[in-house]
């Protein structure tokens, strides 16, 4: 695909969409994003990543804002003169056309032949590696397969923007890991800027340039996977981008690089202010991911009971209950002779480093 | 699973379900059908000699075979009108709100509601010299006299489409219905126009419900003995009237029993016309 259009950049701006019946479903999202990048949009269901894609692929007029696909302000352009290919989560292939048929759907709108058009449709099916079933209908293919074909078919009209919205809910995970690695070469190869609508982190973290995190509507997070996961701007990112502990606590000093944070499990921490500067004695949340918990021997960490211990694979996961009745996880790599713990054991856990630890000011 | 009669074929359970059925089709449409054929077979009225005179003198009538023409044609013309103004009904009902789809639905069905005879009557009184169309026409200057609508191929054929109407529109909404609304989007995004979309997407999906709908009214429409006599007058003569004037007017049982087995042939090929286009677009949009 080096004729490809490839590598247009995409600009949301201060995007905003109410739909009739009043619900706010996306508010104010801004996203810059680079030609040629991969954007990953990550949130629970019902947040408006739906609703986000439609507005970009121009079949919802949003309430606010605008959006920009290289130069182009494209709010006034319908979706047939937007060059955006989008893959649907259903696939929406067109029952009565032939696989051929469909990849070349959209040649055939452009005016263009039907020897160019067939030889393209074959080159974009061997592209997908589905080479031998251009004349079947998409009933006779597989999921898969038809995952396949609808990338194919959004591939053939040479889009500026590739959306594909939660394009491997359907598949199971084998094939999903196959899938992952297909779109991710076809998109470096192409260099299309692509948007991923999942709300499978694991998806987003390592197929995305970078991620941005939606919750009611709200951009919360806007980084590379690892802002995202190491780096969590909101108590909601901390908690929905991989496994978290939230311990409830007050602060008793802070500045801008560090907070000293008195957990309600009965211990002094330090903590990262996440999500901005803190106030003294205000109450916090602060999360550490079970990864990041150790246990120690002196008088450090807060106390806790164990519970159950899981051994997952390669690591183990312990569950403690602290002082304050609350449950902790905390997991560790399974290195030789890791002891498996005895339910009711007293321990001691503290966070491996200080800025392991993320203090959010507490909702409520 | 494993035991024999779980494993036969649904229908050959206990058929004899089914007796009923089977009786009350023997004797109330099976019999009367033979007897049909029996008396068609006959070359004078009082059934006594055999022959294929009755179907002869038909083949042969060109005031007969006019008769027919007109019949089958109706019903096409009928045909096309409501499916020229079904479609886009039914196409409409799938873009609007549930409170317009209630109200859509309830006007594409209110026809079925009153009585044929009232729907009949009042195409009279609209169509009619001194009717509601001509009063208009005149009082806002377009015409002087009064033109004449009933009693006319066209009178029939609108009251007609109004009244069969529900037939094509119903299956219509159901096959519009059930296409995915994402392969509108998917054909837009991928650079067609709406009547790309329409024709070469909304439009073969549909086929099924188009099929459908067609086999419906063309055989309302050419059966509808009420309206097409009340609308038509005496000036027009369809099949049904035709075979009804036979059989009830003249008492020439043989004539009117070939007329019928004549139109029912008739009625079964174009029928069979739709349901093999029915049949190859099945191909289509079963998933
Ligand atoms: N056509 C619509 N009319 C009114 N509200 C809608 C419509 N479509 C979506 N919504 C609402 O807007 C919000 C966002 O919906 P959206 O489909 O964008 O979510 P999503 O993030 O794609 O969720 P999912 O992961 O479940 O697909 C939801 O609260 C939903 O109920
Ligand atoms: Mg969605």
């Amino acid at each position: 695909m080096a004729d490809a259009q490839g590598g247009r950049s995409l600009v949301v701006d201060a995007v905003t969409h109410r739909y009739p019946s009043g619900a706010l479903a996306v508010e104010n999202i801004n996203l810059d994003i680079k030609g040629g990048e991969i954007i990953a949009l990550l949130g629970p269901s019902g947040c408006g990543k739906t609703t986000l894609l439609r507005i970009i692929a121009g079949f919802i007029a949003q309430t606010q804002g605008r959006i920009i696909i290289g130069d182009d302000i494209v709010d006034a352009l319908p979706p047939n003169r937007r060059a955006v290919g989008i893959v649907f989560q259903n696939y929406a292939l067109f029952p009565h056309l032939s696989i051929s048929e469909n990849v070349a759907y959209g040649l055939a709108a452009r005016g263009i032949d039907k020897a160019t058009r067939q030889r393209e449709a074959q080159r974009l099916l061997d592209l997908v590696q589905l080479p031998t079933m251009s004349e079947r209908l998409p009933r006779q293919l597989s999921g898969g397969q038809q995952q396949r074909v609808a990338l194919a078919r959004a591939l053939a009209i040479k889009p500026s923007i590739l959306l594909l919205d939660e394009p491997f809910a359907a598949l199971d995970k084998n094939l999903r890991l196959d899938m992952q690695i297909e779109v991710k070469r076809l998109q470096r190869v192409s260099g299309i800027t692509t948007l991923i609508v999942t709300h499978d982190q694991e998806e987003a973290l390592s197929m995305a340039d970078r991620v941005a995190v939606l919750s009611h509507g709200k951009l919360e997070q806007f980084g590379s996977p690892s802002d995202v996961y190491d780096r969590p701007q909101t108590l909601f990112v901390n908690t929905f981008v991989g496994a978290s502990n939230r311990m409830p606590g007050v602060v008793v000093s802070a500045d801008r690089t560090a907070a000293k944070v008195r957990l309600d499990a009965g211990a002094e921490i330090i903590a990262r202010p996440a999500g901005g500067a803190l106030a003294e004695g205000g109450r916090v949340t602060v999360c550490i991911r079970p990864e990041h918990l150790q246990f120690v021997g002196d008088e450090t960490g807060f106390a806790g009971v164990v519970g159950m211990s899981l051994p997952l694979g390669a690591t183990v996961v312990h569950e403690v209950t602290t002082a304050d009745g609350s449950g902790v996880k905390i997991s560790q790599a399974r290195i030789g002779e890791t002891r498996t713990l005895e339910s009711g054991a007293a321990v001691r856990l503290a966070p491996l480093a200080p800025s392991l630890a993320n203090a959010f000011p507490a909702t409520l | 699973m494993g035991a024999a009669p779980a494993s036969r074929d649904v229908t050959s359970y206990r058929m004899g379900l089914a007796a009923p059925l089977a009786l009350f089709f023997l004797v109330f449409f099976v019999a009367p059908l033979l007897q049909l054929l029996w008396l068609s077979l006959h070359n004078d009225t009082a059934a006594v000699h055999w022959g294929l005179g009755q179907y002869l003198q038909f083949l042969t009538d060109p005031f007969s075979l006019s008769v027919l023409g007109s019949t089958l044609l109706l019903g096409a013309e009928v045909t096309a009108v409501c499916l020229v103004l079904g479609f886009p009904i039914a196409w409409f009902y799938q873009r609007v709100g549930p409170r317009l789809q209630t109200i859509i639905i309830l006007i594409v069905l209110l026809p079925l509601l009153t009585s044929v005879v009232v729907r009949t009557f009042a195409w009279i009184v609209i169509l009619g010299r001194q009717g509601i169309i001509n009063a208009t026409l005149q009082s806002l200057g377009i015409i002087d006299t009064p033109i004449k609508l009933l009693y006319t191929q066209f009178g029939v054929v609108i009251a007609l489409a109004q009244v069969q109407m529900p037939l094509m529109t119903l299956p219509l909404i159901t096959a519009l219905g059930r296409i995915d609304s994402n392969l509108d989007d998917a054909s837009c995004s991928l650079g067609a126009g709406s009547w790309r979309t329409f024709f070469k997407i909304v439009l073969p999906l549909s086929l099924p419900g188009v099929i459908a709908g067609c086999t419906l009214t063309y055989a309302a429409a050419i059966t509808a003995f009420i309206t097409q006599s009340l609308i038509g007058g005496g000036q027009m003569l369809f099949m049904p009237m035709y075979l009804y004037q036979q059989a009830s007017t003249l008492q020439n049982w043989p004539f009117a029993s070939a007329i019928s087995i004549i139109f029912l042939l008739a009625v079964l090929a174009v029928v069979s016309v739709f349901t093999t286009l029915g049949r190859l677009s099945r191909g289509y949009g079963g998933a």
